[in-house]
């Protein structure tokens, strides 16, 4: 068991993968010899060579389409997509063909394809390099969305989705990359799909986010036992679709109170989402409206100001004290 | 642009284009990159190039026309079905059978076929059968999966979004070192889209074993080829990606054939994609919604009518013997009649079952989905529909 970085996480579960299965291959701009812009595709064309790790022209339409022709021969392809606000190249493809294939030749075709992408803020980049739009994907019928949170939970999720035969919107919160090392174990490991995570147990109130925004939610969660001795229930979404509502539920029936944390614009988001299936199924048991904390419905903005825009531990912990004091 | 490109600009259309200039279709030489060639080997009087004609057994040439009888026969069942409500929405392809069926007439089994809407003629070469055809353009789900062993890809509704797939599966081949190759069929609108020329480019790059046809048809529902394209040849589009390139005259099936059967035969020997351009033209209608007249002056129509694909192959064949008029009777009887089986045989199938229709997205349905079909299953019931 090692200490490994999201980046060498997530190349540990390509690697093991593609030894696995002669099927699996990489596909991408600048994954092969540059290992990819974030290297989490480093030395994996020198293992496996240029047929199996593919630098593709710059065309992320052409990418996932032509992915989708790969998947229906009988491959299982990787494709990285540098940026996840360049997926909207890829739109036609993804919605048109990915997507629905499998449903137009009623289960004919499979499309085992997972399309990877570092998504969210942070990192001060250019305009584009910063988007965190699930929500678009979550929205597309025959879609899977994963998001990861930490190495482990990476490694594992993007192993198990590149064995499922559903294609994958693999969203990877590239302000986690390198932020913090975690044991990942030597021997292939996956996790199920859409199954979210309580990480912290808690009876006060639960607290639901997913992605980068796990850890201004864990900051949150520690703040608030140790100043305040209240006990939140921290869940990690980690599969955004198929949601995991049961959990959600179970928890929120428990706590009767819920904020919800993600970075993606407000209208129509993850949490809008949430909040629609807790009214749902969990009614009754509520004892303050549900809070979310989001990106607001603007452009991700330029980096000057970007660190005003993401949700911080702070603001999350006024919002669950007003949350648990809402009477 | 070299001189003879030029010269092709020029020209009202394919059939004033001599045939002195093309090369021999049929030999292995593979076509030189850049230039644009144009191959016609039957002209419209149906008199064949002694130089070029493939000379293709007599059980084959009449199979290929009883195909295109075939295409059209289908065809007009269709239209009458649409007219009195019994047919969805569809492209008829009348006036294209040659360049249809050409192009999927040297494939085999083991190749792969991704056509757009308008390969009536082409599915029913590759197995698809009328009554399944019926179904899909009729509505029902079950229409749309390729038959057991048909190595076809579904047709795309959203135009040129189908091409990118099928260079896909041409990298498939490249990557599991199968010696096949793959057609995939387009109109002259689809040129215009960004996928399309993404596609190209892909193909190119990974010389993948694709033959893009590009069925010039002149119109894009109303918009004409001029108003599409500033280049009106549009097999530069091929070589503007390094793709070696010819233009075909796409009424005549020997030519398509020909065309075809190199570039099958190039692709599998692992030498990359073609371009094919095959000028024809659209004779009837887009879809059955469309009204032409609203854009389209029928002058303009008529002289495509003497370059009917059909009436030219059938010259052909009576030239050689092949064929006479008793014959070419019998033979358009029992299309019309095989298309009318076809229908009554649809008209006796099953009706769509309605409770079908979350089946087949997921490889297991997703437990909120599944919470979703039971609502409909409600709804169903409570409706008193698909007990």
């Amino acid at each position: 068991m090692n200490k490994l970085t999201m980046v060498e996480a997530l190349n540990l579960a390509m690697k093991q993968e593609m030894e696995r299965d002669e099927n699996v291959c990489l596909m991408g701009e600048d994954i092969g010899v540059n290992g990819g812009v974030f290297r989490v595709t480093k030395d994996l064309q020198e293992q496996f060579g240029d047929v199996r790790v593919m630098d593709t022209p710059l065309a992320e339409c052409g990418i996932v389409g032509t992915a989708v022709g790969m998947a229906i021969y009988g491959l299982r392809p990787v494709v990285e997509i540098q940026f996840s606000g360049f997926t909207m190249q890829a739109f036609d493809q993804i919605e048109q063909n990915m997507a629905r294939m499998r449903n137009r030749t009623r289960g004919r075709y499979k499309i085992p394809v997972v399309l990877r992408a570092p998504y969210g803020g942070g990192i001060r980049a250019v305009e584009h390099h910063s988007e965190s739009r699930e929500a678009y994907w979550a929205h597309t019928p025959g879609l899977k969305v994963v998001i990861p949170s930490g190495p482990r939970n990476a490694r594992a999720l993007l192993a198990a989705s590149i064995r499922d035969d559903d294609p994958i919107i693999f969203y990877e919160p590239k302000a986690v990359y390198r932020a913090f090392r975690e044991e990942v174990p030597d021997e292939p490991e996956t996790m199920e799909i859409g199954k979210a995570n309580i990480v912290v147990e808690g009876s006060d109130i639960t607290l639901i986010s997913y992605g980068a925004m796990m850890r201004p939610c864990k900051e949150a969660v520690a703040d608030l036992k140790e100043d305040h001795d209240i006990d939140v229930e921290l869940i990690d979404l980690l599969t955004i679709s198929p949601m995991d509502t049961e959990t959600l539920c179970a928890s929120v029936r428990k706590t009767g109170r819920c904020v919800i944390v993600h970075e993606g614009q407000r209208t129509c988001g993850v949490a809008a989402e949430i909040i629609a299936r807790l009214n749902e199924e969990a009614f009754e048991y509520l004892e303050a409206p549900i809070k979310r904390i989001t990106g607001f419905d603007i452009p991700f903005p330029y980096f000057q100001v970007e660190e005003h825009f993401l949700p911080e531990s702070e603001e999350i912990v006024a919002s669950i004290k007003e949350t648990l004091d809402w009477q | 642009m070299d001189a003879n490109n030029q010269d092709l600009i020029d020209k009202k259309s394919l059939v004033e284009i001599q045939s002195k200039n093309t090369p021999s279709a049929m030999n292995t030489t593979p076509i030189d990159l850049g230039q644009i060639e144009v191959l016609q080997i039957l002209n419209e009087h149906g008199e064949a190039d002694q130089g070029l004609d493939p000379n293709l057994d007599a059980q084959t040439l009449l199979s290929l026309y009883k195909a295109m009888v075939l295409a059209r026969a289908f065809d007009h069942r269709m239209l009458t079905m649409q007219r009195q409500g019994r047919m969805g929405t569809f492209a008829p392809s009348i006036g294209q059978e040659a360049c249809i069926i050409g192009q999927v007439h040297p494939l085999t089994k083991d190749d792969w076929f991704s056509p757009s809407y308008r390969s009536f003629g082409a599915q029913l070469m590759r197995g698809w059968s009328m009554e399944q055809l019926m179904r899909l353009w009729a509505g029902f789900h079950d229409g749309y999966p390729p038959p057991k062993g048909v190595n076809d890809l579904p047709f795309s509704i959203v135009v040129g979004s189908h091409v990118l797939p099928a260079v896909g599966v041409g990298m498939g081949m490249n990557y599991k070192k199968q010696k096949n190759c793959v057609v995939v069929n387009f109109g002259d609108g689809a040129t215009s889209q960004g996928a399309v020329s993404e596609a190209l480019n892909f193909a190119a790059v990974y010389k993948a074993p694709v033959i893009f046809i590009c069925e010039n048809n002149g119109w894009s529902i109303s918009t004409p080829l001029k108003k599409q394209s500033a280049n009106e040849i549009l097999a530069n589009r091929g070589t503007s990606f390094g793709i070696p390139s010819i233009r075909v005259d796409g009424n005549d099936i020997l030519a398509m054939i020909c065309a075809t059967d190199e570039a099958a035969k190039r692709a599998r020997a692992g030498n990359g994609p073609t371009f094919i351009e095959a000028v024809t033209y659209r004779m009837s209608l887009h879809t059955t919604a469309d009204d032409p007249t609203v854009y389209r002056d029928e002058e303009e129509v008529t002289p495509w009518e003497a370059r009917c694909p059909i009436e030219r192959f059938k010259r052909y064949l009576i030239n050689k013997n092949m064929l006479d008029l008793d014959k070419v009777q019998e033979i358009q009887e029992t299309c019309e009649q095989d298309a009318i089986n076809a229908r009554d045989a649809f008209y006796k199938m099953p009706p769509a079952d309605p409770k079908e229709i979350f089946d087949h997205l997921y490889e297991t349905i997703p437990e909120e989905l599944k919470a979703q079909q039971q609502e409909y299953f409600k709804r169903l019931q409570n409706k008193g529909v698909g007990q």
